[in-house]
């Protein structure tokens, strides 16, 4: 009891003290607000406006409707151009997709001679090259198709593949973008706040003041990471109702409480991992390349930027160690497919179980190093 | 002794206001030239505030000053009288750089004022050697006891003869030895250059005897002005502390000197024993075999200079330390750590201000009254007592960052005792507090002792307030020299005071001492003909010198700190091995799960092509509705493959058959990606000649080919690790730019930036370079392990590529140099670059999408940022097999971000402090 009261008066001291740092507020709220925005509108996860250019040497009736096929706004209006220039205009990026469509293609195709076509596509550019072909080839094929069969009466396909999409039937990337926005805002916050207010303690040599009471190195380490982890999740919580449903119109399939409690487990750790760092640490320079070091791995290898099944397996199997792999896909789960605790479990316990042992080994260095080195 | 007649500063109806808070009310004063001038008064009164003015490091709000005869709130004249002034600030060594070594802090400020190697050894020789300090040229200043580092000060301020000096409380916190040499000196340096003036704020009062002419100040006004004897004269009093007293319009000083009350109980039991304690920092000893015992209601002083061991003695004693050897035992046992109980007994006042500025006076206490869990009538009754006895009822609503110090240690005090505590440590509660407020904290602390028995352990460097202790220990560079009653330290040195009596046993402990101050050089001052090259010449507008000496400086600490650089140089290379392998837009291993409810030849050869596929990978087949719709929703399967009864028979009988999928669409990009193969696996399938069926199929009417250029297997990492590479660069440097000038800014060394010659340009450009440097070296590391670890090759222009990356790095330190310029604590910096370089990198520069295919504020910020533009030239020369001339565009925009960033930052850093 004496324990619990102790955290919460000195956790609402860390509160007192967070919001009286204005510069820190705002970018708290940017990170939850315009970050998120931005990044749900960005349409960086499919194929976009992506640039296209049409060599067309057949200048036939079919050429001009393969070229007039790629619509907005997946694909900007193709520009046509000349064979030579495919491999400069390709060079400086001016163009990810180049279509060449051969002489005499109309003809050809007419005749059953199974004429070439080539794309040429930007390798570099990598989510638009690998989408884009697909979509091109698509594209290309229906309109040679419909053309054809205007001629001649095309047999019936045999088989057909019905496609459908779960948990998210138009693909839209905002839906995933905007929370993945959310989910690495709450790693990068949650690591810096606590390792920073550790640092910020020591520097201003309260920290001695705080060891001299009655107070054990948990209670003081509980307290930071309840304030801390309280002021994400509402900011979480806000971030999703405000931004994600209101602002951007974006369905939320699952239950946001249960989201919330995830995200609660999650932000024991990485509460504890920053005030891991934050005793590692001796200055505010080294904590930002430790902090880098740490904290951008565990958000770009979490699986919400690249699917861990891409991942070389050792990698994919070392990030299952880090809560925030778990944590992308209990939020996949949750919000995406409307999974209730029955599905998602594993992962809670995952996130909490790794969460015990990182606040564990924190508390157990805060103790020695604070003991040790308070000078 | 006196130069001109004219006055060296002259202020006039001059005003300075915080917020707020009025720290100057319309003084106007001439400041006469040639003299040693002294400002006293209480703290926060303005003293600071005006020598930050003259000395130019502040904005002038409201009225005019002239210093040097030139109007100083015009940028340009100033920057003509800068290199006259000489400026010091409040705090030991604040100036200074604590990573450099002594000689290494002098050239700093040799190589700001421009002046030639030859010149800069001769002066830097001249002044050590006249300090005393040359025999530890090579020492960190970190190392340097007090009294050492503020004539390092001295030394760097007076590197370039300067006409009027300023020094900001100088000898505060400084033993008595030292604080005498540091005078004795002062005097010699005025004997040498007579026209030079110097201007002091002191908070000794017993050093204002010695100055030339005084100005007396409180609550921002000048109360008196005059020659030492003048003042005495005009209060009728015997010092200058008692005639600042009764110039004081409304406030008294209540008795002074020795405690009242019951003489001590010698035979008391002993509350804290020391024996033989120890404590070493690495190869430093810090307190050395320090032995006393103090007895229950004793007001027992430590006596010393900072760096002499006091904090850290106290912090053995209250646990936080533990000690290297020997023991300390409080009530008679060892406190431990753990030990919750005894810290119940036990209150204690840090150096540093240790209360939560961001809290309210009531706040604070009430917090301390919650934590030590006192019953809340006892509570309320014991902090309406306190705030009664501390005199704390008018702030009660008052942040405690606010307060005056005088107030605020009176509230830590507050603090400390909030729990009735038998045993309290202070340390060094006075420090910085004005001679009235130190009195009305002695007459609590006496209080305390005498009326309620508390045992008081207070350290000090003030000897008024050693005099007024019970028994004092003398300490001295980790050692305690005497310990007795204040009569009988004074006795035991035939003294007449206890300051001349510590002087003593300090002499005695290193003889010497004095010597080292004889060294004089007369007339090397006047007779150098090279001397006043730097003085007298026009003013440059631009120098390579001060740039370097920023560039020097700061590589320097860069340096030193070992872990940062190791972190700084291979952070990079271990981020760039788990971003090349971790981060691709290759979709594979995907699984997949059937649900065949046909279960014939005809459904296992359509599913034959997938299962072939080297994208997929088969997981136990479903066998219901229920089991596919949960194996989707836990992640299980990223696809479903659902066939449905008599599919073979449909075929068979020429009926269209349908097949359906179910993609999980959580992840929008790879739900496109397995749609894509799928739709082309399902057209192989349709062109299969195994599809025997009664209708022969059509067959494709065009060929169409994809070519993935630059890289055939369309394999991410050719196009992720130059990308990669380009993200690192972006980061790193970065963040190490905004820390460097942020830092400076916090530890307060950026008033070099407002008091030198150094200009905006040289001062960013200078501390930019030893970044660029870093970067650069990561560039070459990143580089081999492309090459060699990732084994992708260099296709195009090396030259191309160094070239892009050298502009390049100056971009994106130039970027961590603009939010620096809008953040004033470190932790801001830190995460604001953090949020604003991690997302454009990641997202919006082209790594994954080309820029112009982003919509939105994303486009926008994508647009702005370098590596929007440094990837093209990174990727090209990488995998594109690009040269100079096709990258010319690129490497164009780059140069043009240098410009921009560098005069953005330079219009938001302001060159004077508000």
């Amino acid at each position: 009891m004496r324990s619990l009261s102790n955290i919460f008066w000195l956790g609402t001291k860390e509160l007192r003290s967070f919001f009286s740092d204005w510069v820190l507020l705002g970018f708290v709220i940017y990170s939850f607000s315009l970050a998120v925005i931005s990044q749900a509108q960005s349409n960086a996860q499919e194929v976009f406006h992506a640039s296209i250019g049409v060599v067309d040497e057949d200048h036939s009736e079919l050429s001009r409707r393969i070229t007039h096929a790629f619509l907005m706004p997946y694909f900007k209006e193709p520009v046509a151009i000349a064979q030579a220039d495919i491999e400069h205009l390709m060079d400086t990026g001016k163009y990810t997709f180049v279509i060449d469509i051969p002489p005499n293609f109309q003809r050809d195709v007419l005749a059953g001679r199974q004429p070439g076509l080539q794309i040429n596509v930007d390798a570099t550019a990598m989510i638009q090259a690998g989408l884009g072909s697909g979509y091109a080839q698509q594209i290309i094929n229906t309109e040679i198709a419909q053309f054809v069969s205007q001629v001649e009466r095309v047999p019936e396909s045999p088989v057909n593949l019905a496609v459908r999409i779960a948990f998210n039937p138009n693909v839209t990337t905002a839906w995933f973008s905007s929370v993945m926005g959310i989910i690495s805002s709450v790693t990068m916050l949650a690591i810096i706040l606590a390792g920073a207010a550790l640092v910020r303690e020591r520097e201003h040599g309260t920290m001695d003041h705080l060891l001299v009471m009655p107070l054990s190195p948990f209670e003081i380490a509980m307290s930071k990471i309840w304030a801390n982890g309280f002021v994400i999740a509402v900011a979480v919580g806000l971030s999703l109702y405000l931004v994600v449903r209101l602002l951007l119109k974006i369905p939320i399939a699952g239950s946001i409480p249960l989201f919330t409690l995830g995200t609660i487990l999650y932000l024991f750790f990485a509460t504890a991992i920053g005030l891991f760092l934050g005793t590692v640490a001796r200055s505010m320079p080294q904590l930002g390349l430790l902090y880098m070091l740490v904290a951008v791995p565990m958000n770009v290898l979490s699986g919400g930027a690249t699917p861990l099944e891409s991942m070389p397996p050792w990698l994919a199997t070392v990030m299952q160690a880090s809560p925030s792999t778990h944590f992308v896909s209990f939020a996949q789960a949750i919000l995406y497919r409307g999974a209730g605790l029955d599905v998602v479990w594993p992962q809670f316990l995952a996130v909490a179980g790794i969460a015990s042992l990182f606040l564990f080994l924190s508390i157990l260095r805060f103790r020695s190093t604070l003991s040790s080195a308070s000078n | 002794m006196n130069g001109s007649d004219e006055p060296v500063a002259i202020v006039r109806a001059f005003s300075h206001r915080y917020r707020s808070v009025t720290a100057l009310d319309c003084i106007s004063a001439d400041i006469p030239a040639g003299r040693l001038v002294g400002l006293i008064g209480p703290d926060g009164v303005g003293k600071s505030s005006l020598l930050a003015i003259l000395a130019g490091a502040r904005k002038i709000q409201e009225g005019a000053v002239a210093v040097l005869g030139t109007d100083i709130s015009k940028a340009a004249e100033r920057a003509l009288i800068c290199p006259r002034i000489a400026y010091m600030p409040q705090g030991l060594g604040k100036n200074l750089y604590p990573d450099l070594s002594v000689r290494e802090n002098v050239e700093f400020f040799g190589r700001l004022f421009e002046q030639s190697r030859r010149e800069r050894e001769w002066r830097i020789k001249e002044l050590l050697e006249s300090t005393g300090l040359a025999p530890f040229a090579d020492r960190p200043a970190s190392k340097l006891s007090g009294g050492m580092r503020q004539k390092l000060g001295l030394c760097c301020s007076l590197i370039h003869d300067p006409d009027l000096l300023i020094l900001d409380e100088p000898t505060t916190g400084v033993d008595p030895l030292s604080r005498r040499q540091f005078w004795d000196l002062i005097d010699r340096i005025r004997g040498r250059t007579a026209k030079m003036s110097v201007v002091v704020a002191t908070a000794y009062m017993e050093e204002a005897e010695r100055f030339d002419w005084l100005f007396a100040m409180n609550e921002g006004k000048i109360l008196a002005t005059g020659s030492p004897s003048d003042l005495k004269q005009q209060t009728g009093t015997q010092s200058i502390e008692d005639a600042f007293v009764t110039l004081l319009p409304h406030r008294q000083l209540t008795g002074n000197e020795k405690p009242i009350g019951p003489p001590l109980d010698g035979h008391a039991e002993p509350v804290i024993l020391a024996k033989d304690l120890t404590c070493r920092f690495g190869d430093f000893t810090a307190v050395d075999r320090v032995n006393f015992t103090i007895r229950r209601g004793e007001i027992f002083g430590f006596v010393g200079s900072n760096g002499s061991g006091k904090t850290t003695t106290m912090k053995m004693l209250t646990g936080l330390l533990p000690p290297s050897e020997g023991e300390a035992l409080i009530f008679g046992e060892v406190l431990r750590a753990g030990d919750l109980e005894a810290r119940r007994r036990v209150g204690y006042m840090s150096q540093s201000f240790s209360l939560y500025g961001e809290l309210t006076v009531r706040q604070n206490l009430v917090l301390h009254a919650r934590l030590f869990h006192l019953p809340p009538t006892f509570a309320e009754a014991r902090i309406a007592e306190l705030i009664e006895k501390c005199g704390l009822a008018d702030y009660l609503d008052d942040l405690a960052s606010s307060l005056p110090l005088g107030i605020r240690q009176r509230l830590s005090l507050a603090v400390a005792v909030v729990h009735t505590p038998d045993l309290l440590i202070l340390d060094e509660p006075t420090s910085g507090v004005d001679p009235l407020a130190r009195d009305q904290f002695w007459q609590l602390l006496i209080d305390l002792s005498r009326n309620q028995g508390m045992t008081i352990f207070v350290s000090t460097h003030f000897m008024n307030e050693a005099a007024r202790c019970d028994r004092l220990s003398l300490m001295h560079e980790g050692r305690v020299l005497a310990t007795d009653t204040p009569a009988g330290l004074v006795k035991a040195r035939n003294a007449n005071s206890l300051e001349d009596a510590f002087i003593g046993f300090l002499e005695q402990e290193k003889p010497s001492a004095p010597s080292v101050l004889t060294l004089e050089q007369p007339e090397a001052i006047a007779s150098e003909p090279d001397k006043t090259t730097s003085r007298d010449s026009r003013r440059s507008f631009f120098s390579f010198r001060r740039l370097f000496a920023y560039t020097i400086r700061e590589g320097l600490e860069l340096v030193r700190d070992r872990i940062r650089l190791m972190f700084a140089l291979f952070g990079t290379a271990l981020l760039m091995i788990v971003f090349g392998f971790g981060i691709s837009a290759d979709v594979n291993n995907l699984s997949f799960a059937v649900l065949d409810r046909d279960q014939t030849p005809e459904s296992r050869a359509y599913l034959s092509e997938l299962r072939g596929s080297p994208y997929f990978l088969e997981k136990p087949p479903l066998t219901d509705y229920a089991e596919l719709d949960r194996r989707l929703k836990n992640g299980d399967i990223s696809v479903s493959i659902e066939i449905p009864p008599n599919f073979g028979l449909d075929i068979k009988r020429g009926r269209p058959a349908y097949v359906s999928a179910w993609i999980d669409g959580a992840m929008p990009f790879r739900a496109s990606t397995i749609r894509g193969y799928l739709q082309g696996m399902h057209q192989l399938y349709l062109s299969d000649p195994v599809l025997d069926t009664t209708k022969a199929a059509a067959p494709l009417p065009a060929n169409i080919e994809v070519r993935f250029k630059y890289n055939q297997d369309f394999d991410s990492i050719y196009a992720m690790v130059p990308s990669t590479l380009a993200m690192m660069l972006a980061l790193f440097p970065a963040i190490l730019m905004a820390l460097a000038v942020v830092r400076e800014k916090e530890l307060g060394s950026i008033t070099n930036l407002y008091v030198t010659p150094v200009t905006r340009l040289e001062f960013l450009v200078g501390k930019q370079l030893p970044y660029v440097a870093v970067a650069l070296i990561n560039f070459i590391i990143m580089f081999a392990m492309a090459v060699f670890i990732f084994n992708v090759p260099l296709k195009g222009s090396f030259v191309a590529l160094l070239a892009g990356t050298i502009i390049y790095v100056f971009t994106t330190t130039g970027y961590g140099m603009l939010i620096s310029t809008f953040c004033t604590t470190q932790i801001a910096a830190l995460f604001g670059t953090a949020i604003l370089t991690i997302l454009p990198a990641q997202q919006f520069s082209g790594m994954m999408t080309p820029v112009s295919s982003l919509s939105g504020s994303a486009q926008l910020i994508g647009l702005c940022f370098p590596m929007s533009y440094y990837r093209p030239i990174s990727v090209g020369t990488f995998t594109k097999g690009l040269g100079l001339t096709d990258l010319g565009s690129s490497i164009l925009m780059l140069l043009v971000f240098v410009p921009v960033l560098t005069s953005l930052s330079m219009m938001l850093l302001p060159k004077q402090e508000r």
